[in-house]
């Protein structure tokens, strides 16, 4: 009788009517004719319009950034992807993204190994450990870092927690300097790579934090009780129920925060010590040195010609289609595999019991 | 193996909320004990202080005695990672680890009890899986994930898993309410030889279950909603089927309660 959105259900035939009906085969029909949807038209091309939007923004920067670096790449001399040489514009321009890639690249990385241990163990504390009054304080402030600017992160980066880094520096270098990586440069030049990704690491700290916490407190009480119930301490239980069910969730996480850390302009940029153009390309974290985001931000004021422009989109670009395939790929795998692996899980399991159950029959 | 439990005087709490109140009771060892009664006496609760996964919930609390083998389970200096690996438990649904493969699943508990042994492991599963009714249908696939198998497999392979570590005795909260008759018969017959190894307590809400398996029958009530649950009468299940003492016992079992 009501149609099928839920509108308004088209009026039944009055009493009086329907009773003469009974002795009337032609009567009153039913009124089945259409209700009216204007609401559903107006929501449904509203939000078809909201999607197809952010569809052609996320494409129109694209098409931008092709087609200005197009020119810009033809007129390339040297391999854009393995030059480590930055000089564009003039009449031999020649410029290529080695050391950019391999700057974002590392800076993440390290941010990365700093903040996800850090993170899963602050989301393991606030989840399991911590009692309850401590627990929602922590979580807080966690997320309070979130909202801290990023310029904040910068200035606070460079005067006042680098030289902390420093003896951590020292020391390390001091241990592993013989590996190309944690060789130290001469100098004492805090503003280097490894304190980038320490801030980074800060600055991707509550999104990891946040996530991985959303999915250990759904860890189903079943799987829980089943560990303890088996004698499990609580680390074993964590280890026998939690982080499995949890690992796919904490995966997308990192992915998530190393797309921001890829792409982190204003701190890196700040903390960042550029190297000076004569000095030799330096592999080691305990350098100086310059991310995409940094050195498109850093040279903003050099955009006076289009083929300098140009190399600076072509930049641009590579951290674009970066940043995006490591979000295709968190995506990926939060939806092949949803909360703690859930659906691949629950479809094998249905398929199995079908499977028996056919057997059996 | 199987040793008796003796309650005495045991009350417990889920915070300020009295739950269960006051009760006493001694369960044979190598016996197959029921807890009967409607939803909501506390008999799951009570069974959980059996083996201190009660405390697991924040809040919860016990007075009272619990002896094992005459250790109170609740003394000063008992560590409840211990005592849950005495006293086994399996669970209303079957909870396999879901990560973990058929083996896997089944080693769990000896793993954690730190056994290392690949031969060792081997045995013991396979011993497990022979002493849950399970091995015959998964022995060909132990390496697949446990939550591959039907429901009724699953809920045998988490008894595997709780006999594998050899527990004294062997909880079962409602072990086939989630389950097919077929599935259950499967499980009644596996508690028939259980009992032989095991001290077994079950609580089920089937009465021709208890009947079934049981020796020993505990009946739970409640006087109100928010009042706390009871122990009404508890016997040998033969008495308690046929000739129970208390009128509220008849009444459940007859089904002219609720």
């Amino acid at each position: 009788m009501s149609s099928p959105d839920g509108t308004e259900p088209p009026g039944r035939p009055a009493e009086p009517a329907a009773v003469a009906a009974t002795g009337d085969q032609a009567g009153p029909k039913l009124d089945l004719g259409p209700v009216g949807h204007l609401g559903d038209r107006l929501f449904s091309s509203l939000a078809h319009g909201s999607g197809a939007l952010v569809i052609a923004i996320v494409s129109f920067v694209g098409i931008f950034l092709l087609a200005l670096a197009i020119p810009a790449l033809a007129d390339d001399q040297s391999s854009f992807l393995f030059s480590r040489i930055w000089e564009p514009g003039g009449d031999q321009p020649r410029f290529g993204i080695a050391a950019m890639f391999y700057t974002t690249v590392i800076s993440s990385i390290i941010a990365m190994i700093i903040a996800v241990p850090i993170a899963v163990g602050v989301a393991l504390f606030v989840t399991y450990y911590a009692p309850k009054r401590l627990a929602t304080p922590v979580a807080h402030a966690v997320d309070l870092l979130a909202a801290v600017p990023s310029i904040i992160y910068g200035l606070w980066g460079i005067l006042f927690f680098a030289p902390i880094l420093r003896p951590v520096i020292n020391g390390l270098a001091a241990a592993l300097g013989w590996l190309p990586l944690f060789e130290k440069p001469p100098g004492d030049n805090v503003g280097v790579v490894f304190t980038a990704s320490v801030v980074l690491a800060i600055m991707i700290l509550p999104v990891v934090t946040a996530i991985s916490r959303e999915i250990f407190t759904q860890t189903p009480v079943a799987h829980r009780e089943g560990a303890l119930a088996l004698g499990a301490t609580k680390w074993e239980m964590i280890r026998m129920a939690v982080l499995p069910y949890g690992r796919s969730g904490v995966v997308s996480a990192s992915m998530l925060g190393l797309g921001r850390a890829l792409g982190e302009t204003v701190a890196v940029l700040i903390i960042l010590s550029v190297p000076n153009a004569n000095d030799p390309w330096n592999s080691s974290i305990f350098a100086g040195g310059e991310t995409f985001a940094s050195k498109i931000a850093n040279n903003a004021a050099e955009f006076d010609s289009p083929e300098k422009t140009g190399a600076y989109i072509a930049a641009g670009l590579v951290l674009f289609v970066v940043t995006f395939l490591v979000n295709s790929a968190a995506r990926l795998i939060v939806a092949r595999s949803g909360p703690g692996g859930k659906r691949t899980r629950r479809n094998r399991s249905a398929g199995g019991a079908a499977a028996k159950e056919g057997a059996v029959a | 193996m199987a040793k008796r439990i003796e309650v005495s005087g045991l009350n417990v709490y889920y915070g300020d909320f009295k739950a269960v109140e006051d009760v006493s009771m001694t369960i044979e060892p190598r016996s197959v004990t029921a807890f009967i009664g409607p939803s909501g006496c506390g008999k799951s609760t009570y069974l959980r202080t059996l083996n201190r996964m009660h405390e697991v919930i924040p809040g919860a609390r016990v007075e009272g005695k619990v002896l094992l083998d005459q250790q109170d389970l609740y003394g000063s200096g008992i560590d409840p990672v211990a005592v849950r690996r005495v006293v086994g438990m399996v669970f209303q649904r079957p909870n396999p680890f879901p990560t973990m493969s058929i083996f896997d699943n089944v080693a769990s508990g000896l793993k954690l009890n730190g056994v290392k042994d690949r031969k060792r492991l081997t045995e013991t599963v396979e011993k497990s899986l022979h002493g849950a009714n399970l091995w015959n249908e998964v022995k060909d696939r132990l390496d697949k994930p446990g939550a591959g198998l039907s429901g009724g497999q699953q809920q045998r392979l988490c008894i595997a898993r709780a006999i594998a570590v050899e527990p004294e005795v062997i909880l079962m909260d409602e072990p086939c309410s989630a389950l097919d008759p077929i599935s259950t018969l499967a499980i009644e017959d596996l508690i028939e030889q259980l009992k032989d190894r095991f001290t077994v307590v079950i609580v089920t809400h089937n009465m021709q279950q208890a009947a079934r398996v049981s020796d020993q029958t505990a009946f739970f009530n409640l006087a109100a909603t928010g009042k706390p649950g009871r122990l009404i009468e508890m016997g040998a299940t033969k008495q308690i089927f046929s000739n129970p003492t208390e009128k509220a016992t008849e009444d459940y079992i007859t089904g002219r309660f609720g």
